[in-house]
């Protein structure tokens, strides 16, 4: 189900908890499966459950708990914008309205070509650069002005 | 430059360069010093809580406990393991201080998780940091090893027979977890829902085992107290109030940022430093400790000292220190809307009160914003606030509350105005000029 490069990053995160507590990795697990296959699958995520031996259930509440796990196939991109109060003060919304219609399309969707999902995120502890995007949970984008987001936007292809 | 300006400061001293995080660094600016000290002269664990007691620091992460306190509450003599947690999921609206002490300073966080360690005599530590800030935690992995490698960390640490590691954990997504039990359940691999409390963390905490959970800054203080003495701590800030402290400055103001000034420092003094208001336009309200504190409007702000103290006098929070500024072309309304909206949108759903009050909340703020407010929803807002209050698990409920209470008692005529008129006091047209973001194409 998962790569031998995925599999031996999760062996890793499991040796970071005592022997009888593996499920203390579900979340890195969880992170590493989304990372290779774009999203979380049912199957994905009764994998990690088997691979850390716990109920698939329990995982499954993992995955659902928290909002940066994707349930749904997601474009190559997801894109999150902050709209939470600091970043709405210097311009959040307006960038994602900015998105939305750079891309024609509202949030949680995805562009025609499967390239771009526009989503709104909450605070990402990340104010002082407001406003602020993250790009596929991984890289932050700060000072996003019109000019800076044409340039993300150039660059995801 | 990590820290954009700072009085008298200890956290931010030297953090300039690439390579202010590594450990070479940290070692050149006086780093490990104060747990080679320990270490090396074998002082007592008591020595070290009592240090830490005398210099009256308290929690950076918002509730403001006192830190010597809470870990006199270890029980020392327990013979299995114990565990000391650092939380850095940092996700309070407003916050992002500790983005910045692990990005420039990581090990002055595992320097003071390791003196912790060893006076609460846990052998093992985690350190949950904020999903959304993905490259700080790949840092942070990389400052352990450092660390591990130099034997900082580990078994018998410096050759003094103490035995400590410490490990990354990364948080994905829910604000929830910020709260301290919730954190504990979530690097159990749960759902992060709190626990109900007693039995406290110190005697039941991570998997059942004794455990203490600090802030990072909180962390980040440590060495500083070890290395001056609690006392000289205690007087660089003012009395209750020990040391200096990090403050997140964001919204309306010209260089949002971070700050490091003594507590008690007046917070004209850090609006000046953050740049003054943006376009020279009026202060009209502040968030004072994190979107959970309640807003204080201009007039009363500018006579506040940044101290736990004068912002509870103020009918406030320190909180996590995120000062959330708004000039006079926001919409009390609508930033009141977002934020309900996120704890809404955030409550686990443990609670009915909170799981169901907070979506009562959102929705009735968001239909006085949208124009459909009706006359009696200003009492309807302070009944399910009053009903939330006091009767949840954890204080997500209270901190979903105070924000709508203290927007109402402030500004009550605007919320009026809306309910009235089906409009803003404020056009629209002025609201998003205010926001800035069109102003590098327009």
């Amino acid at each position: 189900m998962l790569t031998s490069e995925s599999l031996k990053r999760i062996d890793r995160e499991i040796a970071k908890y005592p022997a009888d507590q593996k499920q203390s990795a579900v979340m890195a697990s969880l992170a590493i499966a989304q990372e290779e296959q774009g999203w979380l699958s049912s199957e994905a995520i009764e994998f990690v459950a088997g691979y850390l031996g716990m109920a698939p259930i329990a995982a499954y509440e993992v995955a659902s708990f928290y909002n940066m796990y994707d349930l749904k196939p997601v474009g190559k991109y997801k894109v999150s914008v902050c709209t939470n109060l600091p970043c709405m003060l210097t311009g959040g919304v307006d960038a994602g309205e900015y998105l939305k219609q750079k891309l024609g399309i509202d949030y949680n969707e995805t562009t025609p070509d499967g390239l771009i999902t526009l989503k709104e995120g909450e605070c990402m502890g990340a104010c002082g650069d407001a406003p602020v995007m993250i790009v596929n949970n991984r890289r932050m984008c700060s000072w996003m002005n019109p000019e800076q987001i044409d340039k993300l936007l150039a660059e995801l292809k | 430059m990590a820290i954009l300006g700072a009085i008298n400061p200890m956290l931010s001293v030297g953090l300039d360069g690439d390579n202010a995080w590594r450990l070479a660094d940290y070692v050149k600016r006086g780093g490990y010093t104060a747990l080679r000290r320990i270490l090396e002269e074998k002082l007592p664990q008591e020595y070290v809580i009592n240090e830490v007691k005398k210099s009256v620091l308290r929690g950076r992460g918002g509730a403001g406990f006192p830190t010597g306190l809470k870990w006199s509450f270890m029980p020392r003599s327990f013979p299995g393991d114990k565990y000391v947690v650092c939380n850095s999921d940092e996700g309070e609206p407003g916050t992002f201080k500790d983005r910045d002490i692990l990005r420039y300073d990581p090990h002055s966080v595992i320097e003071g998780m390791a003196i912790a360690g060893f006076a609460m005599g846990a052998g093992r530590g985690y350190n949950y940091i904020h999903g959304e800030v993905w490259e700080i935690y790949e840092r942070f992995e990389e400052a352990l090893d450092e660390a591990r490698a130099a034997g900082l960390l580990g078994k018998d640490i410096l050759g003094s027979g103490f035995n400590f590691d410490l490990f990354a954990h990364h948080g994905y997504g829910a604000y929830i977890c910020g709260e301290e039990t919730a954190l504990l359940e979530s690097i159990e691999g749960k759902k992060g829902q709190p626990r109900f409390k007693p039995p406290f963390p110190a005697s039941f905490g991570l998997y059942g085992k004794p455990t203490t959970i600090n802030n990072t800054e909180t962390f980040a203080s440590i060495p500083y107290i070890i290395n001056l003495g609690g006392e000289h701590y205690l007087e660089a800030g003012k009395a209750n109030n020990g040391g200096t402290k990090l403050f997140s400055v964001s919204g309306h103001v010209n260089r949002p940022g971070n700050y490091e000034i003594p507590l008690g420092t007046p917070f004209a003094t850090l609006l000046d430093m953050a740049g003054g208001m943006r376009g020279g336009r009026q202060l009209k309200g502040c968030i004072p400790g994190g979107s959970s504190s309640p807003v204080v409007p201009a007039a009363t702000m500018m006579d506040c000292t940044m101290d736990y103290d004068s912002i509870s006098k103020a009918g406030s929070m320190l909180g996590s220190g995120a000062v959330i500024v708004m000039d006079e072309t926001t919409c009390m309304v609508k930033a009141l809307e977002r934020l309900s909206f996120f704890y809404y949108e955030e409550s686990c759903g443990q609670c009915t009160p909170c799981r169901e009050g907070t979506n009562w909340l959102y929705k009735i703020v968001h239909r006085i914003e949208h124009g459909q407010g009706r006359a009696d929803d200003l009492d309807l807002l302070a009944s399910v606030t009053t009903n939330i209050m006091g009767r949840t698990i954890c204080a997500l409920g209270d901190a979903a509350s105070m924000p709508v209470q203290s927007f109402i008692k402030h500004y009550r005529d605007e919320f009026a105005y809306h309910i009235e008129h089906k409009k803003c006091l404020v056009p629209v047209d002025v609201q998003r000029a205010g926001s800035g973001f069109f102003t590098a194409t327009v």
